[in-house]
């Protein structure tokens, strides 16, 4: 932004929260410097349209209107209310949650603009410390998708996307009444309400492909009260939690370090003259515990349940008798 | 930030800025707002020149210089910031959530505090469109792993540790120097400078099995550079083993999970991708453990030794007295 258009921005503000009157676009071309520069009519309305682009992006609340009805052309002022950022004061340790948080996004674009609600909290006076040198650092990561969707949802819009599902090549438009955002087991979801299967559905935003399109109108779309968002995308927390069956097996020795580590050796014991032990182990859930052990070839043999040795014998079998090669 | 496109906001800001810290080092203004001393000289040049119509003497923001001190004396009525805009509300509020539910790394209440005031000073609570939870327990093994290394980073102690490696699937002693600790994705990580490897590396925080803080002062070489994450955790690297697979329905989500590029859609729901790892006995195991849910078209060697591996185990698991049908 050249030196002389910023220095007519910030005049423009100046003038118009220091009015209660609403000003005309003449009143200000005749106050505010820069806008004599203009050499034309036709200049100045462009140059003042753009103005107001630049300040409404920005968030400044420009309010248009007439102070008397003998006025001919609305006006412009900026009420102080809607302008200013309220009192805040934060404590050393809020303070730091908020150094540590406008550093969180791997996306320039949500850095950028936490950057920039940072620079308005320190202008409130609020010290607050991004030196760096923090010794623990978090990052969330986000999809291309997330800041439409979000905006979406903050808007009550419906949107429009092309998904794929995470199981089939199937790639197919959805039209979505999100609900909400939300991020589970480090990835994020969108969940509503699919207008295509009439009924609450959750979409992972890895799989959205190319761009999410708002539709509608703002306000269309409103949440159901008190619907439970987490619930939708992680289902019944008690469904699969805390489901432990104990299991033996027998390990080659020195190998396996990975079911070693979690497991408690019961005694020595060769097996087909390889010297091994056997060990016992508890596992959460049969069948990503089948695919780790099974992923132990020879080293690892169940000795029970049979159901888990099934499993891992099946999957072994499976590769033993045709291969993988494609 | 660019400094170009942050003029305007950045001028808006100063104001109200240094009327809150009256007498402050130009030096330190500029290094709050991320820009050169340079820069923000001259935007107090500019913001000198602006002012209330009248445009008097009496009318323009005035400012007092000392050699490298600057006092707001006018502030020609804007005394305070402008408020967040709803995006830049969203990005910041978000990211506290994701802290509050981020074990270890700040006080959960102070976090929640900071999130009221931003959002009662912001005037619009954010709306509820946001859940963030990590989804996995921390477990006590691992807190108890975390305070262990915090206190280490903070004491600037050395670590003696015993870790579990998993592309290896080993368990190795080492001394580390720690530089820092990460949260990605829930997961905690210690960077550390390992004296055994002789170089930086991340360490998950659930796979020390052992931790000692010692005595010892931690004194990682001081060019040992914390990696760049921005590209992930585990960019690629010249020596990683790539392999053609075809992932058949029931396994397309290794394209999510691994280091994948998508090459095909064949016939049946199957895909074809070329999968980058680091070491060739931990693709055996991953394989293996997929049970024929996964072809490998390249390369030929891979394959066979999961095949051979599979007919080991097999046999192996033959020798058990039960039968099996």
């Amino acid at each position: 932004m050249s030196t002389a258009r910023a220095e007519r921005l910030v005049n423009l503000v100046l003038a118009l929260l220091s009015t209660r009157q609403y000003l005309t676009a003449e009143r200000i071309r005749a106050t505010v410097p820069g806008y004599a520069d203009a050499t034309s009519d036709e200049a100045f309305f462009r140059m003042f349209e753009r103005d107001k682009v630049e300040l409404r992006e920005l968030g400044v609340p420009l309010e248009t209107g007439r102070s008397s009805v003998f006025d001919s052309t609305d006006g412009y002022r900026i009420a102080r209310r809607d302008y200013e950022l309220g009192d805040i004061d934060l404590a050393a340790d809020e303070a730091a949650a908020v150094g540590l948080a406008v550093r969180l996004w791997d996306s320039p674009e949500l850095t950028g603009l936490a950057g920039s609600a940072l620079v308005k909290l320190r202008a409130a006076g609020v010290e607050v410390d991004t030196s760096g040198s923090g010794i623990v650092q978090p990052r969330v990561r986000t999809e291309p998708a997330f800041t439409p969707v979000l905006t979406a949802v903050q808007q009550g819009r419906p949107v429009r996307f092309d998904y794929r599902r995470g199981d089939s090549a199937e790639r197919r438009t959805r039209t979505l009444e999100p609900w909400g955002v939300v991020s589970w087991r480090g990835r994020w979801y969108a969940v509503g309400h699919d207008r295509d299967r009439q009924a609450a559905r959750c979409f992972r935003l890895s799989r959205v492909i190319g761009e999410v399109r708002l539709i509608g109108s703002p306000g269309e779309v409103e949440a159901p009260h008190g619907v439970d968002l987490l619930g939708l995308v992680a289902g019944n927390p008690d469904d699969d939690g805390g489901r432990v069956s104990t299991a033996r097996l027998w390990l080659a020795e020195g190998k396996a370090a990975g079911i070693r580590r979690k497991a408690t050796v019961i005694g020595g014991r060769a097996l087909g003259g390889e010297p091994g032990e056997e060990v016992e182990i508890e596992l959460y859930c049969m069948d990503s515990a089948a695919r780790w052990i099974a992923g132990y070839g020879p080293d690892a043999v169940v000795l029970e349940p049979d159901v888990l040795a099934k499993t891992v014998h099946e999957r072994l079998d499976a590769i033993a008798r045709e291969g993988i090669r494609a | 930030m660019k400094a170009v496109a942050q003029r305007l906001p950045r001028l808006l800001a100063l104001v109200p800025y240094l009327l809150a810290r009256p007498g402050i080092k130009i030096d330190d203004a500029a290094a709050d707002f991320d820009v050169t001393p340079q820069q923000l000289r001259k935007d107090l040049e500019l913001l000198w020149m602006c002012g209330l119509p009248g445009y008097g003497p009496g009318d323009l923001i005035d400012l007092s210089f000392d050699a490298d001190t600057v006092t707001v004396t006018f502030d020609a009525g804007m005394r305070r910031p402008l408020r967040l805009t709803g995006r830049e509300a969203t990005a910041l509020l978000v990211a506290l959530r994701a802290l509050a539910e981020t074990p270890g790394v700040l006080d959960a209440d102070a976090v929640r505090r900071a999130i009221a005031k931003i959002e009662s000073a912001s005037g619009e609570a954010r709306p509820d469109g946001v859940v963030i939870d990590p989804g996995v327990r921390e477990s006590d093994p691992t807190a108890s792993t975390r305070r262990s290394v915090q206190d280490a980073l903070t004491r600037a102690r050395a670590l003696r540790m015993r870790y579990y490696t998993a592309s290896t699937d080993q368990i190795t002693e080492r001394v580390t120097d720690p530089m820092r600790m990460l949260i990605v994705d829930g997961h905690g990580y210690l960077e550390a400078w390992c004296r055994r490897a002789e170089g930086v590396r991340m360490f998950r925080l659930d796979r020390i099995d052992m931790l000692e803080v010692l005595d010892e002062q931690a004194s990682a070489p001081p060019d040992a550079e914390p990696m760049d994450v921005s590209e992930g955790l585990f960019p690629p690297r010249p020596e990683h083993g790539e392999a053609v697979l075809v992932l058949a329905p029931e396994t397309r989500w290794m394209a999510e999970y691994y280091s994948c590029e998508e090459l095909d859609e064949l016939a049946g729901g199957r895909l074809r991708v070329r999968m980058r790892y680091g070491d060739e006995d931990w693709m055996v195991r991953l394989l293996l453990g997929l049970g024929g849910d996964v072809s490998v078209e390249e390369p030929v060697e891979l394959a066979e030794r999961v095949r051979s591996r599979a007919i080991e185990a097999l046999e192996r698991a033959g020798h058990l007295p039960v039968t099996r049908d």
